[in-house]
C-alpha cells in the first residue's frame, strides 16, 4: 500500500502586507519551499510555534489559499487554485477541521443543516438522502440522532469538535487536514477526540495532516513528523527518527520546553529546588 | 499558620432549573513560599473557588464557607471596602487570556501604573520608575519604550508578562494564576512558567496554579489538589501524586496523557470512572 495521496514540491507562499499612502508594501514569505509526500492511510504531523507557517501550509493543502509557487499534487493530480477552478470533485477529496470548535460552527445553523450543507453544495443528493447520511454520521462520531435538530451552543467543546469532524467526513474525503484539533480541549476530552480520530482513520482509510504544537500529542498520533520554523522545514522524518534523534537545534528546544510529567524529572526538579533554597 | 486557609467552601449559582453547585465543600490551605496546583477539567470548579476568594463572582453566586482567612484576616466578615484594599495588593490574580485581560484602549504603562496609583499611592515619577523596573523583572526588552505600547502591539507571551508585572506590582503575598499558559506555545509556556516560579521563590510568595495540564503541575507544583465536579478528589505532594495516585480520578487523568498511552488507544476519564465507580463509590 504505497499509494501517494498528497505531494508537495517546493511550495512557497508570500503574503503582501501594507502598501498604503504611508508606507511601501512588504512581502512576507510565510512558507519557504516545502516538499513532502504522504501515503494513503498515514498521518503527517506538522509541528511549530505560532507564526511558523504551519497553518498557512494547511490552508494551501485544503485548497483555501493558492500557493505562490511550487506544485501541489493530490492523488497524483497537480492543482493550483490560482489558475484552475476547484471542482466539487476536488473539494470532496480534501476537508479541514479547525482549532476552535466555538468559532467554526454557525450559531444559527442546526446541526443537521451543518452536516447536510457539504452534500447540498457538492452533490446531487435529495433532502431525504442528506438527512439519512447526516444521522448516520452523527452516530459514527459518537453523538446521536437526537442531536440533529439542536444548535451549536447546546454542545460542549468536545462535542462541537465531533460535529466539526462529522461535517468534514460527510463528503467521504481521502485527506483530512486537522489544524490544532485538540488544543482547545481538556485533557480527558482530548483523549476521547484523539481516539475517535484514530478509529475513523482505520474505518475509512483516511490520510491525516495533523497540525499541532503539542509534541506529546504528535508522538501519539503521527507516522511522520515535519518541524517548521519561520516558514522552513528544519526537520522531516518518521516519528521515531525525529523523536529519538532530533537533528536541528530548534527541534531540541521544542523537546526541552515540553513539560515532563514522569516521576524522575519531578524528583530532579524538587532536588534542584532544595539546593537553591 | 497558613497564608490562605479555607474550610468547607461551597459556591452555588442560581439558574432557571434551581441552584447549581459549582464547588461543594472544599478545604484548602496555602503557605507562604509554597506552590499549590489545583487540577481539574473544565467545569470542575477550580476557577470558581479562587474567584470566590477574590470576590469576583457575579451576583447570582452564593458563597458559603465555615472559615476563610487570609494572612490573619477573616475574609468572610470583611467589608467590601477593606476587601478591595487587599485584593489586587496582597492577593493578585493572572488569567488565562492575556489579550482579553488587558484593556485594549489603554497603554501598557497606564494599566501598570494604575495599580501602583490605587494601592501604593505613589506619585507619577516613582510610578514610572517602578513600572520600568517591573517590566524589566518580567523580562520585557526595552521597557521604557514598551510603556507606551498598546496590548495589540505585543505578542501573547509578552502580554502575559505584562499581566504578571501588574500582578506582582504591589509585592503580593499570594499570587493566583488561572491557566496562565493555556493560550501560549510550548516554548513560551516554558518561559512563563520559569518566570512565575522564579518570582515566587525570589519574593517568597504563595502561588496557586490553576490548570488542567498535568505537565504544568509536574513542572511547577509542591503540592497538588485534584478537583472533579466541585469536589476534592485527592490532595498530595507532587511526587506522591505522580508516583502513587490514590484516587481513581487522578489515575484516570494521568492515563489520559498521550505520553502515557499504552497500545493504540488512550484511556479516557469516562471509561475509567465507569470501571471504578462501583468499587470506590466515586461520584459520577
Amino acid at each position: 500500500m504505497t499509494e501517494i495521496v498528497l505531494e508537495g514540491r517546493n511550495i512557497v507562499r508570500d503574503y503582501h502586507v501594507g502598501g498604503s499612502f504611508f508606507g511601501k508594501a512588504k512581502t512576507v514569505r510565510a512558507v519557504k519551499g516545502v516538499s513532502f509526500t504522504l501515503e494513503k492511510g498515514k498521518t503527517l504531523a506538522i509541528v511549530g510555534e505560532s507564526g511558523c507557517g504551519k497553518s498557512t501550509l494547511g490552508r494551501i493543502l485544503t485548497l483555501i489559499d493558492p500557493q505562490t509557487s511550487g506544485e501541489l499534487l493530490i492523488d497524483g493530480k497537480a492543482i493550483n487554485i490560482a489558475k484552475d477552478r476547484v471542482t466539487s470533485e476536488m473539494r470532496r477529496k480534501v476537508q479541514i477541521i479547525f482549532q476552535n470548535p466555538y468559532g467554526s460552527l454557525n450559531p444559527r445553523q442546526k446541526i443537521g443543516e451543518v452536516l447536510g450543507e457539504p452534500l447540498l453544495l457538492n452533490t446531487k443528493k435529495t433532502a431525504a438522502q442528506r438527512r439519512d447520511l447526516a444521522m448516520e454520521m452523527l452516530v459514527k462520531v459518537g453523538l446521536g440522532p437526537e442531536h440533529y435538530n439542536r444548535y451549536p451552543h447546546m454542545f460542549s467543546g468536545g462535542q462541537r469538535q465531533r460535529i466539526a469532524i462529522a461535517r468534514a467526513l460527510m463528503l467521504s474525503p481521502s485527506l483530512l487536514v486537522l489544524d490544532e484539533p485538540v488544543s482547545a480541549l481538556d485533557l480527558s476530552v482530548q483523549a476521547q477526540v484523539l481516539n475517535l480520530l484514530a478509529d475513523l482513520q482505520d474505518e475509512f482509510n483516511l490520510t491525516y495532516v495533523f497540525i499541532s504544537h503539542d509534541l506529546s500529542v504528535v508522538r501519539y498520533i503521527a507516522d511522520e513528523v515535519m518541524v517548521m520554523y519561520y516558514g522552513e522545514v528544519v526537520e522531516y522524518g518518521t516519528r521515531d527518527e525525529v523523536f529519538s534523534n532530533p537533528q536541528h537545534s530548534y527541534t531540541k528546544t521544542l523537546f526541552a520546553a515540553t513539560p515532563k510529567s514522569d516521576v524522575e524529572s519531578i524528583k530532579a526538579r524538587l532536588a534542584k529546588k532544595k539546593v537553591a533554597a | 499558620m497558613a497564608l490562605l486557609e479555607i474550610k468547607n467552601l461551597s459556591v452555588g449559582f442560581d439558574t432557571s432549573t434551581g441552584q447549581f453547585m459549582a464547588v461543594q465543600g472544599i478545604d484548602l490551605s496555602v503557605d507562604a513560599r509554597e506552590v499549590l496546583a489545583i487540577v481539574g477539567e473544565s467545569g470542575s470548579g477550580k476557577s470558581v473557588a479562587m474567584l470566590a476568594v477574590m470576590g469576583l463572582l457575579p451576583k447570582s453566586a452564593t458563597v458559603t464557607a465555615d472559615s476563610m482567612t487570609f494572612d490573619g484576616h477573616d475574609m468572610l466578615k470583611m467589608t467590601t471596602k477593606r476587601k478591595r484594599e487587599i485584593v489586587g495588593r496582597d492577593v493578585a490574580m493572572i488569567f488565562q487570556e492575556p489579550m482579553a485581560s488587558l484593556n485594549p484602549c489603554f497603554t501598557v504603562g497606564f494599566q501598570l501604573e494604575e495599580v501602583l496609583r490605587f494601592h501604593m499611592k505613589m506619585d507619577a515619577k516613582t510610578r514610572r520608575r517602578r513600572a520600568i523596573e517591573l517590566l524589566q523583572q518580567v523580562g520585557i526588552p526595552t521597557p521604557e519604550e514598551r510603556l507606551s505600547s498598546y496590548p495589540h502591539q505585543m505578542s501573547g507571551g509578552q502580554c502575559q508578562r505584562v499581566m504578571i508585572a501588574i500582578a506582582i506590582a504591589c509585592n503580593p503575598k499570594l499570587l493566583i494564576a488561572d491557566e496562565p499558559t493555556t493560550a501560549l506555545d510550548v516554548t513560551i509556556q516554558k518561559q512563563i512558567l520559569d518566570l512565575l516560579v522564579s518570582l515566587q521563590a525570589k519574593y517568597g510568595m504563595g502561588l496557586i496554579m490553576i490548570t488542567h495540564d498535568m505537565g504544568v503541575v509536574a513542572e511547577t507544583a509542591d503540592r497538588v489538589i485534584v478537583q472533579y465536579k466541585g469536589r476534592k478528589m485527592e490532595e498530595a505532594d507532587v511526587l506522591s501524586l505522580f508516583e502513587s495516585p490514590k484516587s481513581p480520578y487522578t489515575r484516570a487523568l494521568l492515563s489520559a496523557l498521550p505520553e502515557n498511552a499504552t497500545g493504540d488507544r488512550l484511556s479516557t476519564v469516562a471509561d475509567f470512572m465507569k470501571n471504578e465507580a462501583a468499587i470506590s463509590g466515586a461520584p459520577s
